[in-house]
């Protein structure tokens, strides 16, 4: 595949640099010059000066044959135009777009980024599940966020505890993909015991997770 | 009418003067405090400091009842950003933003935003002032 990255920032270099060791071609577009000095020498010619949002940069680049353009620069505004032209103007077929602000991530996608990464937003969801008494944490987002994958801590008085898993009445369209017992992961079969302590690691419809978060803490 | 201008610099200063003396209410949104001084004591609209690309700031300067929102500021991607931002999640129907970089500018025009770009309106008026006092220009 190849790869534009716009934005030699931490995240811009470290990309850059496994995406090359997944052998991939990659080019990697940085304004500053001292910048770009220094990552020609460590990562070869891979790296080119200029500004990601100007058609005269992408074009040089060979945005018209890229596969994806990922935007990680600072600036939001600048990552969202960076997407944008390489879109519209040079017809990429993925653009990604790193987003600062949180907030930003839905109006990203209304306004055509195929796909957001929040950094701040992994940040605190990483810090959610390191919080021990939480019992409910959401863990992933799956295929356009219509499935998740989330953790439950099963304590002494669920009304899941010490149940089968065949009795448990789960939302529709809720699967135990396994179950956490101590140290070890353990399958959830329909015969499987549920006992206190367990954390049960569940794939559910995003519609659906409130009602089970709703039943679990229970 | 109610207006919201992006950018305290010369040209969001004096748009926002000329708007206010005519009696529309407006609201200039600028980062630095110090740009308002552009709009001169007479000015009897509102001001307020932040960004324009964070809806929060937006929405405090009136966006939800504003009928028109213009993006100035030096920046071309803030422009931009802050455009579809009025557009896209407050519905604002009159927009209008400028970017310097004539690409650019083309892109977005043609996705629907109304844009000036300085570079080509002036250059433009640069080269005819050169036609006018040498006629003889257009045929070396």
């Amino acid at each position: 595949m190849y790869i534009i990255v716009v934005g030699g920032g931490k995240v811009g270099y470290y990309l850059t640099k496994t995406l090359l060791v997944e052998g991939h071609e990659v080019l990697l577009i940085e304004r500053d010059r001292q910048k770009v000095e220094v990552f020609s020498e460590r990562l070869g010619s891979v790296v080119l000066a200029g500004d990601g949002a100007e058609a005269s940069t992408l074009s040089a680049a060979g945005a018209q044959r890229a596969d994806v353009v990922i935007a990680v620069t600072g600036e939001d505004e600048d990552n969202l135009v960076v997407c944008q032209m390489s879109k519209v103007k040079f017809h990429v077929p993925r653009a990604i777009a790193r987003v600062n602000n949180p907030r930003n991530e839905l109006l990203f996608q209304r306004l055509g980024i195929d796909v957001t990464v929040s950094q701040t937003e992994h940040i605190l969801k990483l810090i959610e599940q390191k919080i021990p008494e939480k019992s409910f944490v959401h863990l992933l987002n799956l295929r356009h966020d219509e499935l998740t994958i989330v953790e439950a801590h099963v304590s002494g008085d669920s009304k899941v505890a010490n149940k089968r898993v065949s009795e448990v009445e789960f939302p529709v369209h809720c699967v135990i993909a396994a179950i956490i017992r101590g140290p070890d992961p353990v399958m959830a079969l329909p015969s499987t015991e549920i006992l206190p302590g367990d954390e049960l690691i569940i794939v559910t419809h995003a519609a659906e997770e409130e009602m089970l978060q709703a039943m679990l803490s229970q | 009418m109610n207006v919201v201008v992006m950018g305290s610099g010369r040209v969001g200063a004096r748009v926002a003067t000329i708007l206010d003396q005519h009696g529309h209410r407006v609201c200039v949104v600028d980062t630095n405090p110090d740009s308002f001084r552009r709009l001169g004591d007479s000015f009897g609209g509102d001001t307020l400091i932040g960004t324009g690309i964070d809806e929060d700031v937006l929405r405090r300067a009136g966006i939800e009842d504003a009928d028109v929102f213009i993006a100035v500021t030096n920046g071309d991607n803030r422009n931009i950003m802050a455009a579809q931002v009025a557009r896209t999640v407050f519905e604002i129907g009159h927009v209008i933003l400028r970017i310097y970089d004539p690409v650019r500018e083309d892109t977005y025009r043609r996705l629907g935003l109304h844009t000036v770009c300085p570079t080509t309106t002036i250059s433009a008026m640069i080269i005819d002032q050169i036609n006018d006092f040498l006629p003889a220009y257009e045929e070396i």
